[in-house]
């Protein structure tokens, strides 16, 4: 279920800004990688360049090559669909579907992929929340608002209702800056639970959040405000963490620069 | 992880193994348009039912099917449905603009015909059947006089009123107003012109006119003042919710009692888009005719009372000339209209300039 | 927060925009450096003052002001219950003096000496025009609103959309010159056209004259409605939260499907706002249809012959040579467009007033 990605020479623009320039990143399958660094430093867009998300955003464009299990992301001949449907991406804010219930958003991405059998679709409800850790909390009310559900809550189904359609990558775009400490906690348990079965990259501002949840952090910066985002280093994460080669990445982590 | 996450059972594959689909290639397209239109032509042509235009109906119809069908068979159902609906969407706005741009073209090629001095400079009194001249001058005072009265009236009480609902109204009542604004916005303009047909015109003016009922420019004020009053109001709200509240509890930190703080803080900071409201109200005010042929009479002379005698105004204008049998009319309906619509696009261009400067909310 | 121009980090699921607007005091806080210059006035023990709390006023500024607002609301009320009183005053007389069924009687002759006048064809063919505009309108326009906000180029998106919002202010009238001047012609031929080959078919059957028809009727409406319902369904297209368009595209949805579940669900209100407004818009359109339609009396799903009447434009037609007991008439079937357009108004406003709360209790 989990599959290999391999990003060379990434470049992404928005427009006429190059906001990342020749990233070049290997993540192993059923692994958590970090991707660090300071605001501005293209970390969320070279996530979403890995499902393709970040052509949505008028003007946007992305060269080099980026492969998941040597199959070419941008090839011409690749269905933008299916390459988001084999990975799933869980965003900064929750975002639930306003006007569907709990039931319907956790299987949002089954019906648009034509499943219509109910026993089905409840199985995989079920079996998604319960991955979750969201089943116990909402299994009496299936049927209520899913944006009623507390913002820790909300999230947890936005992560059900994207490994309900059983991707084999999960992006995670600061999935826990809009959450309490709590719900933050949470969150990290299940990515925890989630790296058995499927390969996780999750950008976070948080380093102490990075060095608990991940196997690998890549550190990313920029020279300065305007110039394209670089990756600096990228280990694993205790490496990263107790003894970095980068002058660079010990003056972040270390607080004394960002 | 718990048991059940590890049940395996086949199903309908949601994630594909492969990036890589069959699509159509690029000319595809094209080519089911072409062939569609041929064989809309031969059916259409060879069977003598119809002209190019149920060559280009019948095509386009079945471009949407064959496309489907060519979609569906290379790329699958979901694809074949997206592709489909975005060549709907496209055909609805081709569809769309056509008569919308015969209508413009039409008034601005028409509509020159009679731009002249003269056009602006003079009435309509003594013009008889043969005369090719003539003007709306009478008209434009009509407009003018008619809108500006009905601003008069509509702008203060309908500020006053959004004031009430969103700074003052609790409970009920409030809501009821509020309700009800919404749904004047909905009244014909056919149903204000015999309102105030029914109210001013049959009944309060006699007792200043010798007991006859008397059409007057004010009386058409009067049913515009009803049309816009929603409108005013409904922008007008829609602006004071956008004041962001620290402004005002900067006020009322300070001691400022709220009336106060509405009239100097709060209203001043909503006025440009309250203006914007007001504009687009006028905008639309000016281009009623129903009422003004109920209450206002029309007429062919100039006449500056709006409180006395029949008025006309350049829609009721447009309107008269356009049923008129001289055969001059119809150039004065269209230069008439021409003028009404440069007078409209001009507040509401305005209007949208102004509200696009001066955005509070986004 | 995101390092780019990051579209989902500031377009939240809702609510955002409150937020927003207080970061936004550029033109504001000028302004409220006026407030200090009222707090010089009141009272005239010096700012902050001593002694005793002073009392609230019984009568004062406050009161006064808030009476007047109230005062404005409460006109609101009076002036949509006088045009039901008033309308019905100048109606009562009329109807008694109908000799005929004011209900089925099928003919409008008022100003006789025995006044003959149903309502009956007139709000048939009101309704049918207004159906059929508004069924032929629709689905275009929310064809094009969907164009304009999330197929196009974004900046052909926002001209066009202007243009549009340009031309839902263009007065009916104008609208009504071309559909009898120009329009009329390609419209004639169509139904020539539909009577020749499809006159098996009730609705387009008949003998001629074709041209000003319900059809012609119904399309100039439909080329009227259109605009306005394009723009009010656009501007509702264009709030989606991106966060939720987002979320559809990142479960692999197409285009379509994203627009299926993030923004058509979402606009849903709105949109029925914006039909039922170009409902209203149709049922009391009058200037446009008194200059295209045929006007006969009788009732007729004939679409294509020469005829059609509705009430709206019944009243402006007959208006200059009524009587007393003609005007009268006029404003009794006035009064059955008022109570229908307000029955409309009424349950779509109940509609989205309800999906309203459903939506704000759960965003």
């Amino acid at each position: 279920m989990a599959k290999r990605i391999e990003a060379s020479n990434v470049t992404a623009y928005y427009g006429g800004f190059k906001a990342i320039e020749n990233i070049n990143l290997t993540v192993e399958p059923k692994t958590v990688t970090a991707l660090i660094g300071p605001s501005g430093c293209g970390k969320s867009t070279f996530l979403r360049s890995i499902n393709r998300m970040h052509e949505v955003l008028p003007g946007a464009r992305v060269e080099g090559s980026l492969t998941i299990d040597d199959q070419d992301i941008y090839d011409r001949d690749v269905d933008v669909t299916a390459v988001r449907r084999m990975i799933g991406m869980v965003f900064q804010r929750p975002n639930p579907f306003p006007t569907m219930s709990i039931y319907e958003n956790a299987v949002a991405g089954l019906r648009l992929n034509g499943v219509r059998k109910k026993s089905i679709l409840d199985e995989a409800a079920e079996k998604a929340l319960r991955a979750a850790n969201l089943w116990d909390e909402v299994k009496d009310r299936l049927g209520k608002p899913g944006a009623g559900l507390s913002g820790g809550q909300q999230q947890r189904l936005c992560i059900a209702r994207t490994i309900a359609v059983e991707p084999q990558v999960v992006l995670m775009d600061e999935p826990c800056s809009a959450l309490d400490p709590i719900s933050t906690l949470a969150i990290e348990d299940l990515m925890f639970q989630l790296k058995d079965k499927f390969t996780i990259i999750i950008v976070t501002h948080n380093m102490q959040q990075a060095a608990r949840v991940s196997d690998r952090t890549a550190f990313f910066s920029i020279e300065k405000t305007g110039d394209p985002g670089r990756l600096i280093e990228y280990d694993n994460t205790q490496k990263i963490f107790s003894n970095p080669t980068q002058k660079k990445t010990e003056d972040y982590i270390t607080g004394r620069f960002g | 992880m718990t048991t059940t996450v590890t049940s395996h059972r086949p199903r309908p594959a949601t994630t594909p193994d492969t990036l890589r689909t069959k699509r159509l290639p690029r000319y595809a397209a094209p080519a089911i348009a072409l062939a569609a239109l041929l064989v809309a032509a031969a059916v259409v042509l060879g069977a003598g039912i119809g002209n190019w235009v149920l060559v280009v109906v019948l095509g386009a119809l079945l471009y949407l099917i064959g496309l489907y069908l060519a979609a569906k068979a290379v790329e699958g159902a979901r694809s074949a449905r997206n592709r489909t609906w975005s060549a709907l969407i496209h055909s609805a706005f081709v569809l769309a603009v056509l008569p919308l741009a015969s209508v413009v073209w039409t008034l601005l090629s028409k509509g020159v015909e009679r731009l002249d001095g003269d056009f602006f400079l003079t009435s309509m009194n003594n013009i008889g059947a043969r005369d090719a001249n003539g003007g709306a001058y009478h008209a434009i005072i009509g407009t003018l006089e008619q809108v500006g009265i009905a601003t008069l009236i509509t702008v203060p009480l309908g500020i006053l009123c959004a004031v009430y609902i969103v700074e003052y109204g609790r409970g009920k009542f409030a809501f009821a107003i509020r309700f009800f604004v919404d749904v004047m916005t909905g009244i014909p303009s056919i149903v204000s012109g015999l309102f105030v047909l029914a109210f001013w015109v049959l009944i309060v003016s006699p007792w200043f006119n010798d007991g006859r009922p008397s059409f007057s420019g004010f009386a058409a004020a009067l049913a515009l003042s009803v049309l816009m009053l929603p409108t005013v109001v409904r922008s007008t709200e829609e602006m004071l919710r956008l004041v962001p509240a620290p402004l005002r509890e900067g006020a009322y930190a300070l001691g400022v009692p709220k009336w106060k703080t509405i009239l100097r803080v709060v209203l001043p900071t909503a006025l440009p888009g309250i203006v914007t409201g007001v504009m687009l109200a006028i905008a639309r005010a000016a281009g009623e005719t129903a009422p003004v042929l109920l209450v206002a009479g029309g007429g062919a002379a100039i006449n500056f009372n709006p409180f006395e005698n029949n008025q006309s105004s350049l829609s009721l204008f447009v309107y008269q000339q356009a049923g008129d049998a001289s055969r001059f009319s119809p150039a004065r309906a269209w230069t008439a209209a021409l003028t009404l619509v440069a007078l409209v696009l001009i507040l509401t261009i305005a209007a949208k300039l102004l509200a696009r400067r001066n955005r509070l909310g986004r | 927060m995101g390092e780019t121009p990051h579209r989902s980090a500031d377009a939240g699921t809702g609510g955002t925009r409150v937020t927003e607007s207080h970061e936004w005091p550029a033109g504001a806080s000028a302004r409220v450096a006026e407030a200090p210059v009222s707090t010089r006035t009141p009272g005239g023990t010096g700012l902050g003052g001593g002694g005793a709390l002073p009392r609230a006023r019984a009568f004062g500024a406050e009161r006064a002001f808030r009476g007047l607002t109230l005062a404005a609301g409460t006109a609101v009320l009076v002036i949509i219950a006088a045009i039901a009183v008033f309308l019905v005053a100048k109606a009562v007389p009329a109807l008694r003096a109908d000799t005929a069924n004011f209900w089925t009687y099928e003919g409008w002759s008022p100003n006789e000496a025995q006044p003959k006048f149903g309502i009956g064809t007139l709000a048939f063919g009101t309704v049918l025009s207004a159906a059929l505009g508004l069924l032929i309108a629709v689905p275009v326009a929310l064809g094009i609103a969907l164009y304009l906000s999330h197929y196009a180029p974004r900046r052909v998106g926002t001209t066009l959309g202007f243009l549009i919002d340009l031309l839902a202010a263009v007065p009916s009238v104008v609208f009504g010159l071309w559909g009898r001047e120009i329009f009329i012609n390609p419209v004639r031929d169509f139904s020539v056209w539909l009577n020749k080959y499809f006159s098996w078919i009730p609705l387009f059957g008949g003998e001629g004259p074709f041209g000003k028809s319900i059809l012609l009727g119904a399309l100039v409406l439909a080329i009227m409605v259109l605009p306005i319902v394009t723009s009010l369904s656009r501007e509702v297209f264009l709030q989606t939260p991106t966060a939720n368009e987002e979320a559809a595209l990142a479960l692999g949805a197409t285009r379509w499907e994203m627009i299926r579940t993030a923004v058509l669900p979402y606009g849903r209100p709105g949109i029925i706002a914006a039909v039922m407004l170009g409902l209203g818009r149709a049922l009391g359109e009058t200037i446009a249809l008194a200059m295209t339609l045929g006007i006969t009396f009788g009732i007729s799903f004939n679409l294509i012959q020469n005829g059609g009447n509705t009430i709206a434009a019944n009243i402006a037609n007959a208006f200059g040579e009524a009587n007393e007991t003609g005007r009268g008439a006029l404003i009794a079937s006035g009064l059955v467009l008022f109570a229908i357009t307000l029955i409309v108004n009424i349950t779509a406003r109940v509609i989205i007033y309800r999906r309203r709360e459903f939506t704000e209790s759960a965003a």
